[in-house]
């Protein structure tokens, strides 16, 4: 996933999109808005960043899972959970630097799942379909060609923490 | 200058992690405990200790059972979706400590039983005749009795090193991010049994060596506590930062006064002048030592959560 942080308004769309698309408990986040502030005043810049599971190629919280409930998805390396392997142990939340898991009140780690029943249809994550601005890119980093590939290669990017090094693979243009 | 602010609020992770209460610290707690416990226990079958005491051979492994037991409900209580715990054992996950745990704790189980049928306590002789036939054939085959004192000391070190094994392995928790940790927890387990003994034991043998064991598990300690410290603080600025939090941060009063202070230097003190017979020996020093190994587990669990990388 790419997103531009250039356009980005923080609206807060692709949270309310993927609560109503997920079902996402009430008082839970899986994806949320940042307001990054550096500089000293005056010359102060502000980056809005919609935040959310990195779906890491070095997943942390996939190595760390004693029932191997965390595991990475055939398709496109999405990392997920099997809700019915998951004893609520913790470990990834605690593994986790980005704090993208939290306990679902039924007892189980929930995350972003890059909406994975909507993209095994060929759809965009809910996030990425309501963006008013399109600030929100999905498709297949492996793929030279494509508009993610395309945008990182001609754009200014970071990820998150790389320095955590569990190779993120949410990339923010800038 | 940076601000950083997030819209999302969800429970037990922001404002700061906080997933692990009570249970875990206790958790490992006791099974730094019985790991100790086993490894002094094995070492005393090697000695054939259990010709001649009545108490640490005969004893020990039952109280470790209890003990682990224990330590294991406090695990299963920490579970958020328990109906599920028995997934732990559906398979073998090679990169996650906690699999390894769990399998190793599965194995102790056996290691301490067989450990018991050494030599079956009086009250205990005639209840279950299998085991008393099995006691009778460990003692026609003094190999196997060796054998077992060696697997307790080395499942024993096994499961003190995977205490500390289990935080250390978080790389997003600054920091549990030391190779040192695994050697603290151990050194920390071999500290609070060898005070439990002495706190316990009725045999003045047990009780002087013990409390000369614990002095230089104590020393011992003081200096790995020297290269858990050094070694963040020669890290990045986030492991710098970590470790500040023991050191002059929010947690330094507990861990100055109470995991260095009344939990190692004090106990060390006293034990110093009662191995010496300078004064008497007393419950005093291994009370404070088990209280120390227990905060220790506390502090660290819960400076660990507060600290991290971003």
């Amino acid at each position: 996933m790419v997103i531009d942080t250039v356009r980005c308004v923080g609206c807060m769309d692709c949270v309310v999109a993927c609560k109503t698309e997920n079902n996402v408990p009430e008082g839970f986040n899986r994806d949320w808005i940042a307001y990054d502030v550096q500089g000293e005043f005056p010359t102060l810049q502000m980056e809005i960043r919609s935040e959310r599971c990195n779906h890491c190629d070095a997943p942390p919280c996939v190595y760390c899972c004693p029932t191997g409930a965390s595991h990475v998805h055939d398709v496109g390396g999405v990392v997920l959970v099997d809700y019915d392997k998951c004893i609520g142990c913790k470990a990834c939340v605690a593994s986790c630097p980005y704090g993208a898991r939290f306990i679902n009140p039924e007892g189980y780690a929930e995350k972003c799942t890059f909406c994975i029943h909507r993209v095994e249809e060929g759809l965009d994550p809910a996030c990425v379909s309501v963006c008013p601005t399109h600030c929100m890119h999905f498709g297949d980093l492996d793929d030279p060609n494509s508009e993610v590939s395309t945008l990182l290669a001609s754009r200014r990017h970071h990820t998150l923490m790389p320095e955590a090094g569990t190779k993120p693979r949410i990339f923010y243009l800038t | 200058m940076q601000e950083l602010t997030i819209t999302r609020h969800n429970e037990m992770i922001d404002p700061l992690l906080h997933i692990w209460g009570w249970e875990i610290p206790v958790y490992l707690f006791l099974g730094g405990l019985v790991a100790g416990i086993m490894i002094i226990s094995g070492y005393f079958v090697l000695q054939h200790r259990y010709r001649h005491t009545v108490f640490t051979t005969f004893y020990l492994p039952y109280i470790a059972l209890a003990l682990l037991s224990g330590g294991m409900f406090a695990l299963f209580l920490d579970l958020e979706h328990k109906i599920y715990f028995w997934r732990l054992y559906t398979t073998f996950e090679w990169t996650s400590p906690m699999s390894w745990g769990s399998w190793i704790l599965l194995i102790i189980y056996p290691a301490l039983w067989v450990n018991t049928l050494i030599r079956i306590p009086e009250p205990f002789k005639g209840k279950i005749p299998l085991f008393d036939r099995l006691s009778a054939l460990l003692h026609q085959h003094p190999v196997l009795i060796r054998n077992i004192g060696v697997l307790n000391m080395v499942l024993g070190v096994a499961l003190g090193m995977y205490t500390g094994v289990l935080l250390s392995s978080f790389g997003a928790r600054p920091l549990w991010n030391s190779a040192m940790l695994w050697a603290l927890f151990l050194v920390s387990g071999l500290s609070a049994a060898a005070a439990f003994v002495h706190l316990i034991t009725t045999d003045v043998y047990e009780r002087e060596m013990l409390a000369k064991a614990d002095n230089a598990f104590l020393t011992l300690e003081l200096f790995v506590f020297g290269g858990f410290i050094t070694g963040l603080l020669t890290s990045t600025k986030v492991h710098i930062d970590a470790v500040r939090l023991l050191l002059d941060g929010p947690y330094a009063p507990v861990f100055w006064v109470f995991v260095i202070g009344l939990g190692i230097l004090v106990p060390l003190a006293i034990q110093l002048f009662a191995v010496n017979h300078k004064i008497r020996h007393t419950a005093i020093a291994p009370i404070l030592v088990l209280l120390g190994g227990l905060t220790l587990r506390f502090v660290i669990v819960y400076a660990g959560q507060y600290s991290t990388w971003a």
